[in-house]
């Protein structure tokens, strides 16, 4: 039966003959043409065979290209005639016309020979067939082949990418295409004027792919010699012992070029002297008199004498060795010339990384401000205005975040529900405000320390009640998806969207805050209490009314701050704590019982804070720490904060 | 100790016997040593076990550290909140030297078996590995320059704190920073310092601390037992001594007049007072009486770490004072003693749950909730705290100090307002 | 008579306000002399400014034999100088007995490792039980100043103002609060303090202040407006606009 099936099989493919085949497309005749170096499959050679192809103008150029890339073209061993094949099974083809790609027929692949092209020879034909993509009137097709070269560039491309930049007539891509060939001519050009081009014209340029190309040329090989050489490819002259070059990578140098003897490590030399004691001395040196490094240098010494180990150089001698040579970084990927304009050109983009850096450390100082701001701002109105101090301010932020953890909980759509949290959260604080001020604080005015050690006290009860309930763990309050995702300025410069949200939400407290003071009737009131509460009595004002409800507000606001910033960080039972010692800080840098001094003493904080961590990346904790101690000296000068009241008013 | 009577005739009457509380403190202190001495395991018959002795002397230890907080603002009306952090600072600089030496002991040892003899770089790396592997260094850092010297180490107790409350002090009441705002500083530096102690790389191994201060080096014979007795004694007599030292600040003018900077500070100036520098001196002798606690507390609970120093520790201190009673040394000692023991009571598990059907209220989670609301209600209703109920017993009331404002009165202001 | 202060062009201002405007006043060694001047005259400000609690804008200050410049001196040196001061409440640690605040106030050694070694002497017993008997608080030196009346806290504190043994008193208000007889003793007190050493006193009454029988200088809108004997200047026109508002 199978046997009768391959003869049936071999039957049918004689039925159809390869005589169906277009022996003479223009096609074929092109590769007819260079039939022999297609056959050999040669890198050396294949290049005019693949150009001819690409230059013949055919539109079946591409296709016989692809397909012989994918190495299913196969040449008829009889007629030399090339077709393309597909595999029905081990040994049967379906052929197709090079010409057209019709189907021609079934055939043994005895009579056929695979092209095989090997990575180079692939690579060539891939090259060519950009060409064709580049050329391709699908604009999206073109981008795609700049991506595509941008990957994976090679030597190849550059001439084609400049045959293509000439046809191109949208002005978007060829600016791309401009791009590209700048940077491949960067690293396959052969003239070196050329690539020096190349490289100055991205002076400034920020784009990741520029540094890509550029620092591999700039790469230095470390060498030593008698003396410094007089050549223009050496990149700088190092010193042996210092951070560049510390001193033992020096001498390991010059040991592996056998410029120096072996130097031995501590451990080995131990090792050493261990391997070679003999009676409980070493080379006749008692063991107890090993205990310090001389002494078993000595011994190793003695030991070499007599051939029983390998002499090594000892310090002193390592250090001499090391004055006599010089050591320095030779660039090795590229002419001098080039490799340092590859190395200024990336000079003159670290500084404008370095300006953008600037700009985007800024935006975070700005919305770190704009936390501390929400945070402080609530503080300021009961510290500054009232001069009540609220140590368990922080827990009501707390308490913010959690009525905001809550009502996700409750309301799963993340827009409604933060549209929900936003006020509940100030009705929530508020309410805990006002009941705090009716039980303890309104006791305890005009003792400003025992309202800080009762206010302590609720801190830490509402700390543990907040732990009782919601765990340790840390609960998300998860923002609405249109506040994901961030405003992208350049490769350097971004901003999250949240961010900027917490920025406007400030801002909208900042000029809610101003109005409620100075343009409303409880503002009024407020400030009248602030100022003389026994005069505001006398002109019908219920001071008591009016305290409750500032604290009221501050509270308020402190809550709405928590659900900020619990959609920024994670809501814990200890967020609370660790904002208020910088809300204090925020307020009292400020100057007290002031809003504007409030939102100055903000924005110092969060860029100072910012501005440390800059300096020190690895470390946030460093940076709290140099933060605080810097607030602690600026007291020193400006006790009264930024915008200090001066005189009596001062003092009252 | 605020009945102070300076125009008895006789002047150089004894302390103790001037003021009989301190007699009574005295001999009370040296009672309980005794008696903790004859029921322990090291030297009597053994009813209390050596932990317990252990969290006794740990006690007293907190005794000492709220006598400081009591002296500075009971007293001098500094309501600090660091003097827990220079109470971990002596803790710190003992167990480097504890730490240090038990390791190098440990070291040398393990290095005596081998084929040569170590040398001192050898053992030095050897403890530098062991002690600072935890946080992936194995050279020593700066600070621990003077960690094999016991002397140094001691001196550094009472400097480091010293130094710290001394220069920190300075620039605080040099720019007269006052009330609630030196509260607040004095929380940030606390804050600074332990945010500086929980980093890896401030050479004193981050948040794992210090760790095995219980045991003295070489003396890995003595039991725990004994050990901790002793640590008892010497926590007993620290705090005798403490107390007798702080009885005999205040009992003098030198009390009288650090008591009225704490009522109207500027009233002290008129009267030519330098009162920054009297607050400067009162509050780096209570750290440095601090540091000397700390330095006795840490081997007895033999670790210490950053979280010890944050500033809730202080905030607790506080407490622990206005529960006992500020103003009045033996107050801040029975609420130090009170609230610790209570406080150990209920979060070690031992008191008992409160089932109320529905919802079991659990101690160990509920008792800082009832520490904190307590406190306030301290603060509201007995501003005198327990201290206050002697006065109650003894029928003694005294007049509200919070009585004038220091002119030109407040109204002045007004008036130049009003004049606008 | 030698100048024990001099002040010259003095001028301080709150948020643009000029409490004293270029204020020049000068006393004697051994002198007395009323101060008084309507609500916001600037009477107070200018003893805060003399004490150092408020920074002058402009202006010189000279004390003493040696011309010391107050301007640059802070509060405790200018009263270990010898310059004392009564506010005008009285301000007394009412926390401390009677004894403990003269004992305080008496002349000795400020510095806190001087205080700290400090016992009272015999002689410094007697010295208290002397002032108490002129301030006629002798039964309450055990009492805690606290439990005294308004007048007597008055007395307590002129009290440890004379324990201070000032070179220059400034005295705020005295006899606010007082019994005629109590203001009598006031006066009698003042002037014999004067015999030998300079008062200042910043008074209201203009009954008072005519039985001190001195040097009245009057104080309007920071500035000296009119200075001399008190029928001189109850007798000067624009005395008499300020203090009755014509």
């Amino acid at each position: 039966m199978l046997n009768f099936l391959r003869l049936l099989t071999f039957v049918f493919a004689l039925a159809v003959p390869a005589s169906a085949q277009q022996a003479d497309a223009p096609i074929q005749k092109v590769l007819q043409e260079h039939g022999d170096i297609i056959s050999k499959s040669s890198r050396r050679t294949i290049g005019p065979a693949i150009d001819a192809l690409a230059d013949s103008g055919l539109p079946a150029a591409r296709e016989v290209l692809n397909r012989w890339q994918a190495k299913q073209m196969w040449r008829n061993e009889e007629t030399g005639l090339f077709v393309f094949a597909e595999e029905v099974d081990r040994d049967t083809l379906r052929l197709f016309d090079v010409a057209d790609g019709t189907e021609i027929g079934t055939a043994p692949d005895d009579g056929y020979d695979q092209l095989k092209p090997n990575s180079g020879i692939r690579g060539m034909i891939g090259a060519a067939l950009v060409r064709f993509q580049l050329t391709d009137p699908d604009p999206a097709m073109r981008l795609q082949a700049l991506e595509t070269i941008a990957r994976d560039a090679e030597a190849a491309h550059l001439q084609t990418l400049r045959r293509a930049i000439e046809a191109e007539q949208d002005p978007e891509i060829a600016a791309a295409m401009d791009r590209l060939e700048r940077l491949l001519t960067i690293q396959f050009a052969e003239d070196d004027a050329e690539r020096i081009t190349a490289i100055e014209s991205f002076a400034g340029d920020l784009g990741v792919d520029v540094r890509a190309t550029l620092n591999p040329l700039v790469r230095t090989r470390l060498e030593t010699a008698d003396a410094a050489p007089d050549t223009d490819d050496v990149a700088r002259v190092l010193s042996p012992g210092s951070d560049a070059l510390p001193r033992e990578d020096a001498y390991d140098l010059l040991v592996s070029a056998d410029l120096a003897k072996p130097r031995i490590s501590r451990e080995d030399k131990r090792a050493a002297l261990v391997a070679n004691l003999e009676n409980g001395a070493v080379a006749g040196v008692q063991v107890a008199t090993l205990d310090t490094e001389t002494a078993r240098d000595m011994a190793y010494a003695a030991l070499a004498r007599q051939g029983k180990v390998e002499p090594v150089a000892t310090e002193a001698e390592i250090d001499a060795t090391l004055d006599k040579f010089v050591f320095f970084e030779r660039y090795i990927a590229a002419p001098p010339a080039v490799a340092m304009a590859a190395a200024s050109a990336l000079k003159s983009i670290e500084n404008k990384v370095a300006v953008n850096q600037g700009l985007d450390l800024g935006l975070d100082a700005l919305s770190l401000a704009s936390i501390y701001f929400l945070a402080a701002i609530g503080l300021a109105i009961t510290f500054g205005v009232m001069r009540v101090i609220n140590m368990a301010h922080g827990e009501f932020i707390m308490m913010g975040a959690y009525t905001g953890y809550v009502v996700q909980q409750i309301v799963p759509d993340y827009t409604l529900s933060i549209i929900i949290a936003l006020p509940l959260a100030f009705v929530v604080t508020f309410g805990a405000g006002v009941a705090m001020e009716r039980l303890v604080i309104r006791w305890l005015y005009h003792r400003p320390l025992e309202t800080l050690l009762a206010t302590f006290g609720i801190s830490i009860a509402l700390q543990q009640i907040a732990k009782n309930i919601f765990g340790t763990q840390a609960r998300p309050l998860t923002s609405p998806d249109w506040l994901d995702g961030s405003l992208i300025l350049n490769d350097i410069v971004s901003i999250s969207y949240i961010r900027i949200a917490i920025f406007v939400l400030a801002l909208l407290f900042l000029g809610l805050i101003l109005l409620v003071m100075n343009r409303t009737r409880l503002g009024l009131e407020v400030r009248a209490v602030t100022q003389n509460p026994r005069m505001a009595a006398s002109m019908g004002i219920n001071p008591d009314r009016i305290n409750m409800l500032t604290f009221g507000f501050g509270s308020g606001i402190a809550g709405i701050a928590g659900v900020a910033i619990g959609l920024y960080a994670k809501v814990t039972s200890e967020m609370g704590a660790d904002y208020i010692v910088q809300s204090f800080m925020t307020v009292v840098v400020g100057g007290v019982g002031n809003i504007w001094g409030t939102l100055l003493g903000a924005t110092l904080v969060g860029t100072l804070q910012k501005g440390i961590e800059f300096l020190n990346p690895s470390n946030t904790l460093a940076a709290q720490t140099y933060m605080i101690l810097f607030i602690i000296l600026f007291i020193q000068f400006r006790p009264r904060g930024i915008i200090a009241l001066k005189g009596r008013a001062a003092e009252a | 100790m605020s009945e102070t009577s300076l125009t008895s005739g006789q002047t150089r009457t004894p302390l103790a016997l001037r003021f009989p509380s301190v007699l009574v403190f005295l001999a009370m202190l040296a009672l309980f040593t005794l008696g903790v001495t004859i029921l322990s395991e090291g030297f009597g018959i053994g009813v209390i076990s050596t932990s317990f002795v252990k969290t006794l002397g740990k006690t007293l230890c907190l005794c000492l550290v709220a006598l400081a907080m009591d002296l500075v603002w009971g007293y001098c009306g500094i309501l600090s909140l660091g003097h827990m952090a220079f109470f971990g600072l002596g803790g710190y600089a003992i167990g480097m030297w504890l730490m240090y030496e038990r390791t190098r002991l440990i070291v040398v040892d393990s290095l005596a078996a081998s084929e040569l003899p170590p040398t001192a770089q050898e053992i030095s790396d050897g403890i530098a590995t062991q002690i600072f592997g935890v946080v992936g260094a194995s050279e020593f850092p700066p600070v621990w320059a003077f960690a094999h010297s016991l002397p140094i180490q001691l001196a550094f107790v009472v400097l480091i704190p010293g130094l710290l409350a001394f220069v920190f002090g300075w620039l605080a009441f040099r720019s007269r920073v006052t009330g609630v705002y030196l509260s607040i500083l004095t929380q940030a530096m606390t804050l600074a310092l332990s945010l500086y102690l929980f980093q890896n790389d401030s050479g004193l191994r981050g948040n794992n601390g210090l760790s095995g201060l219980q045991n003295l080096p070489g003396l890995d014979a003595v039991p725990q037992a004994t050990v901790s007795l002793w640590f008892f004694w010497g926590s007993a007599f620290a705090l005798g001594a403490g107390y007798l030292l702080c009885a005999w600040i205040v009992s003098g003018k030198f009390g009288s007049v650090i008591r009225a900077i704490r009522d109207d500070e500027a009233r002290v100036r008129f009267l030519g007072y330098p009162v920054e520098a009297f607050k400067l001196f009162i509050f780096t002798l209570t750290a440095v009486i601090a540091g000397i606690a700390g330095a006795l507390y840490y081997p007895q609970a033999g670790i210490i770490n950053p979280t010890e120093i944050a500033p809730i520790a202080s905030i607790y201190l506080a407490v622990w004072v206005a529960i006992g009673g500020r103003g009045r040394l033996y107050g801040a000692v029975i609420g130090a003693a009170f609230v610790s023991l209570l406080s150990t009571w209920f979060t070690g598990g031992q008191a008992p749950d409160i089932n109320l059907g529905f919802y079991t209220i659990q101690w160990v989670n509920w008792w800082t909730v009832l520490l904190g609301l307590s406190f306030v209600a301290v603060t509201l209703f007995a501003p005198k705290g327990i201290g206050g109920l002697v006065d109650i017993i003894a029928d003694r009331t005294s007049p509200n100090r919070h009585g004038a404002d220091l002119g030109p009165d407040p109204g002045a202001l007004r008036e130049k307002e009003a004049d606008k | 008579m030698s100048t024990l202060l001099e002040v010259s062009g003095v001028s301080v201002s709150f948020d643009g306000f000029k409490a004293i405007n270029n204020l020049s006043f000068q006393i004697g060694a051994q002198e007395l002399r009323a101060v008084i001047g309507p609500n916001g005259a600037g009477k107070t400000t200018f003893m805060d400014i003399i004490t150092s609690k408020t920074r002058p804008d402009e202006g010189r200050i000279s004390y003493g034999d040696k011309g010391l410049s107050l301007l640059s001196m802070s509060e405790s040196r200018i009263a270990q100088a010898g310059i004392g001061r009564k506010f005008q409440r009285p301000t007394v640690f009412e926390d401390q007995s009677v004894a403990d605040n003269l004992m305080m106030a008496l002349r000795k050694a400020r510095g806190p490792l001087r205080v700290l070694m400090f016992r009272p002497t015999p002689a410094d017993h007697d010295r208290i039980a002397e002032l108490a008997g002129e301030i006629g608080l002798s039964g309450m030196l055990h009492r805690k100043s606290g439990e005294l009346s308004h007048g007597q806290k008055q007395w307590l504190e002129i009290g440890m103002l004379l324990a201070q043994e000032p070179r220059l008193l400034l005295v705020d208000e005295p006899a606010a609060g007082m019994t005629p007889a109590e203001r009598e003793h006031t006066t009698d007190i003042l002037r014999e303090a004067a015999r030998t050493r300079a008062v200042v006193v910043v008074e209201h009454d203009m009954e008072f202040v005519r039985r001190l029988g001195c040097k009245v200088t009057v104080l309007h809108e920071g500035s000296v407006l009119a200075e001399g004997s008190i029928d001189h200047v109850t007798k000067n026109e624009k005395v008499i606009d300020v203090y009755l508002g014509r």
